[in-house]
Parts: C-alpha cells; structure tokens; sequence
C-alpha cells in the first residue's frame, strides 16, 4: 500500500465562484472556510496566497476526503461549533453557498464576524427573475439548475434574496464592503452598483462584511479575478 | 491452555542513570527505556515520529513480537509504505514507564543490584511520566523535534500529554480513539479488572513474584473483561453471534466452554497472561484512570494548548463505547478555542475502539494525508 500523494487542486479546477471568493482575500491572512467541502479553496488560498486556510464540513465523507488530501478541515456543524471559536481567531470566514442550508442564519453570521475580522458570504439569490416567474406562473415553488430539489427535501431551509440581506446586513450593524452578483457559473454580473437590477438578474449574491462597531485599521486588497 | 509466563528477554534500551522524578514526588533510578526504531534518522534530524502504545501494547510495533511470534501491532499502519512510511520517516516506539517489555516497571528491581523487585510498591505513575520519560529518550536520541507523535487509546493520551507539555517538540500530533481524560465507565471497568486481580489467591497481595506464582485466572478476567470493551456489539454478533462449539447439542449446558464468543475471550483472557505482569496491569491502568487533562489545567481542556503551533488530526471510530466521538469532539472543540490547527475525522466501522489497530482503509487514508500536507509545512521533502 502506497500513501496517496495529496491531490493538488488548481485554480482552473475550482468552481468559479470560489475564484470570486479568493479574490476578496488578502495574502498571508488566516481564513477558516465554514461547509469547505473538499476543500477547493483552503487549498487554492494555501498554494497561491500562502494562507493559513482551515475548513469546518459537516459531511463526513468530504472531510475524509480532504484530510487525505493533507488539508486541516474538520467535520463540525456551522449552526453548533462556531461558538467555540476564540474572538478575532481569522482574518476571513468564508461561508460560500451555505448560509441558507444553515438553522440559524442571523447567530451563524454573529457569530463569523466575532471570530473573523471579515466574513464573506455567498449565497443563491432567491430573487431572481425566473424564480419569481415560476412561482408567479405556476403557483408552485420553482425548480431551477440551483433550487433542484422539493420544499419536502430541500436542505436550503433559509432561502433570502440580495435585498434581504442588504436589510440583514443593516439591521445587524454590518458594512458591506464589496458585494456583486454573479451567474451560476460565477461570471459577475454588471449590477454592482444596482442592487434592484442586481436582485432581479443575479443567480448568486457575494458579499465581504465587516462589523460596522469595530475599527480595523487595514482595509482588504481587493483583486478583480475576473480580469 | 498453557499459562506459563514466556521467560524474560533482553530488549534494546537506553538507561538513564539519573532516572526520573515521578509526578507522586518519588525518584526512581536508574531508568531503563526499552525501544524499537525503524527506518533512518534523517541528517536533519528532522524525520523522527514517536508511535505511542496502548495499555497492553509494547515497543515492536512494526515487527513481529519476539515473545508471542505474533505480526507486528500496528503493522497496517507502520512500515515501508505504510502511512507511517517508514521509508520516510524514523519511527521510534518505547515500551511506556509501568511497562514489562524491558521498560522501567513493577518488574525491575528497586535498586541497582537488588534482585528483589518492586512488584506491587512500584510508585504509581501518570501519563505524563511515561510521556517525560519518552523526551529522556528522544532527547538521547539527539531529536529536538518530532515531526510527528501518533499512538490510540492510552497511545493517545500520551499523544496529547505530548502536545501540551512540550508544545515545541511536536510538529504534529495524531490522537487517535482516545479522550483527555478517563471516563467514568472506564475507571468501572478497569476497577472490575483490577478486582479480578485481587481476588486471585496467588495475587498474595502483589508479592506473587516470591511465591513463584502469577495471578493468572484473575489477570485474565481482567483481561475478558477489558476485551469486551474493545469490541462493539455488532463486531461480536458477526464473528460469533450465538453460535455454539462443538456439537449442535440443544442441551444446556450450565459450565464449561458452550458459546463461541466465551471460547475467544477465553483464549484472549489465557494467552495475555503469558506476556503481561499483573502488576505492570494494575499500574498502567491506575495511570490512565488518573489522566484528565484539563484538571492540571485549571479544569479549561483550552489551556492547555493555548499557543500551540502543533498541527492535530483527531481521529475516533463510530461504533468506539469505550472513547466515543463525542470525547473527541470536545477535544476537537478545546484545541478551536486554543486556535490551534486541528483536523477531525470520525471514521466509520463497526468494530469498536479495537478498529484503530485494525485495517480501516479510510483511516489509514486520513492519517497518510495527513502526515503528507504536515511533512510538506514541515518542510520535509
């Protein structure tokens, strides 16, 4: 039996919206990625921004599955085991595409931007054009390439749209200090400055927040990975 | 079944004439350490990992056993490609302080030249001597840094005591099926084990070694009884169930060897005897019922990791009753609240907390990867 050498994911390899994601981080930073599955990005943010990237999965074979691949990842709950975390233990939490999977949405982004300086959060937008279409058409709850599943089974128990949490984000305190709307496959959509259109158009919502009552003194680098 | 105990060899160890100040306050020395290593010390000295037995383990965890001809313990885990490659890294394993596998314990004798052993007034002893009397090792070894301690059960407990005590010695650490401190039922059945000692008539309140006997029924009830517990009630209903021996008789039988799974701790129970010392027995778990982390530390499981830069992988088993996955997730959870680096994974199996030293591609996996992303930030190439 031979040890497995550590499956290198690349960039080109990653889903795109976690290439948006990595964007938003700055080099050298500690990140802990919440529902990292495989652990695609802790590993991009380690090979090509030498971060200090730790994941939290709570499917025990994914995290099987990243351990072996050498990355630190545990399996653990966002809804339960946030709260163990020290304040300020990360520069960035990163909860991609899971936020409305969570129990409780609102305690679990408290409770990223006690550990983490920065959160980034990135969810699919329940406002868009052809979700609301279906259900204005058909009565019925959607079904899309995203929202494939039946209300009885979904696990996406909390869906929200960009407006709504541009309201959560509000009425908690938080700064957005970049957000913007992309297609499914992460291609980012020209309604950043309009966040009606933006609602409208865009099948994901991608959001870095910070507390709005604390003071930090670096802001992040933004890259543009689009470019 | 023969009982005899297998004559005492000579193994390979390191003596240290200083010897070693017990967590009780006594001193004892000389202190012997009786070890294996396999594979090559890198010129760095930077390639060692220290392999941490369990209560009944010992030293060769890579090869056959000398007494018993038995495979290697450990030999799924450690060897040349193994996930413990030990192509790749030098692996020391010691036999712990307690031990009777040449170590330091109830069988040496009390003082240089003494014939007289200590027998049951061996000083009892903690986790953590049997872990500072690993860094004595370690440190005639010339390694000022172990990339990697990895051992189960009590294996790991030692593992962590590592981690906390001497934080800059370990890159990485790998408790595996293991809890930072004894349990309530696990005390119970240790004491049920130590009982059976006792009520042995040729215990002779521990000074067997004079009479020229050994408690062996009582060792192995103790040891029945503590193999129970290593095995989960799925993994006995699929190896034995209620399957008879010998015969198909419908008629009960009140004695004697009648159910399959009798037979085997039965056996499990006579062949134990041959190699362990009863008083070996009582002292390493005495040691392990004394081990709770977190009350050294002001009872915060978090203090005592405060700071560390070591990298961890937790790993427990499903169907472990003896250290369940809840004990490793509280671990998990106080080394996240020291912000330390901490992988977990609970590995599915059947076959109770004795499915760490059993073949479980899926651990095996996670305990290579592992050490291959550590090795890499190690900067081990």
């Amino acid at each position: 039996m031979n040890a497995p050498a550590p499956v290198r994911f690349v960039a080109k390899n990653m889903r795109v919206d976690l290439e948006l994601i990595a964007g938003m981080i700055s080099p050298g930073s500690r990140v802990l990625d919440i529902g990292c599955g495989d652990g695609a990005l802790i590993e991009h943010l380690f090979r090509t921004l030498n971060c200090d990237a730790r994941g939290v999965e709570i499917d025990m074979a994914e995290v099987t599955r990243a351990v072996a691949h050498g990355l630190p990842v545990m399996q653990g709950d966002a809804d339960t085991d946030l709260s163990h975390y020290p304040d300020d233990a990360f520069d960035y939490v990163v909860l991609s595409r899971t936020l409305q999977a969570v129990e409780r949405p609102r305690e679990v982004l408290r409770q990223m931007l006690r550990i983490g300086t920065r959160a980034i959060v990135s969810f699919p937008n329940f406002g868009h054009w052809s979700l609301r279409w279906q259900l204005l058409s058909t009565g019925r709850m959607p079904m899309t390439k995203t929202w494939n599943r039946m209300w009885y089974e979904t696990p996406n128990i909390h869906p929200c749209t960009i407006r709504d949490f541009f309201d959560l984000c509000d009425s908690e305190g938080y700064r957005v200090e970049h957000w913007l709307a992309a297609d499914e496959a992460g291609r980012r959509a020209p309604w950043r400055r309009a966040p009606l259109l933006a609602n409208l158009f865009g099948e994901q919502g991608l959001f870095l927040l910070r507390h709005d009552r604390r003071t930090h003194a670096k802001p992040p680098e933004v890259t543009d990975p689009a470019r | 079944m023969d009982q005899t105990p297998f004559p005492e060899i000579s193994h390979r160890h390191e003596a240290f004439a200083d010897g070693l100040l017990l967590d009780c306050g006594v001193r004892i020395a000389p202190v012997s350490i009786a070890y294996r290593t396999y594979g090559t010390l890198n010129a760095a000295r930077t390639n060692a990992v220290l392999v941490c037995h369990a209560l009944t383990g010992d030293q060769y965890v890579a090869e056959p056993h000398p007494l018993t001809g038995k495979p290697a313990w450990w030999g799924t885990l450690v060897g040349p490609g193994r996930p413990i490659d030990t192509d790749r890294y030098f692996v020391i394993c010691s036999n712990v302080l307690g031990g009777c596998m040449g170590s330091t314990g109830p069988r040496s004798p009390r003082a240089p030249g003494m014939a007289e052993p200590w027998g049951i007034e061996f000083p009892p002893i903690t986790v953590q001597d049997m872990v500072r009397a690993q860094k004595m090792l370690v440190d005639s070894l010339q390694i000022t840094r172990l990339f990697a301690v990895v051992g189960g059960s009590m294996g790991g407990m030692q593992v962590l005591a590592w981690a906390s005590m001497f934080p800059d010695t370990v890159f990485a650490a790998v408790p595996v099926a293991t809890a930072p401190y004894h349990s309530a039922q696990n005390i119970a059945f240790h004491e049920v084990g130590r009982q059976a000692i006792f009520a042995d008539p040729d215990f002779h309140d521990g000074f067997y070694a004079s009479h020229g006997v050994i408690p062996a029924r009582g060792l192995a009830v103790a040891r029945m009884t503590a193999h129970i517990t290593y095995l989960s009630e799925a993994a006995l209903t699929r190896k034995f169930g209620r399957r008879l021996q010998g015969g198909n008789t419908k008629t009960p039988v009140l004695f004697g060897e009648r159910f399959a799974v009798e037979s085997y701790l039965e056996h499990q129970g006579s062949s134990f005897v041959r190699r362990f010392d009863a008083n070996s027995y009582l002292c390493i778990t005495r040691a392990m019922d004394f081990f709770d982390l977190a009350a050294d530390h002001g009872g915060s499981l978090a203090t005592a990791f405060r700071g560390s830069k070591t990298r961890f992988l937790l790993v427990s088993f499903s169907s472990d009753w003896l250290f369940p996955t809840a004990e490793s997730r509280a671990m998990a959870r106080a080394l996240n609240q020291a912000a330390a680096n901490v992988s977990f994974v609970e590995i599915v199996s059947d076959k109770g907390h004795d499915a760490f030293l059993l073949d479980e591609p899926d651990f095996h996996r996670t305990v290579a990867g592992f050490l291959a992303g550590a090795a890499e930030a190690a900067g081990l190439s």
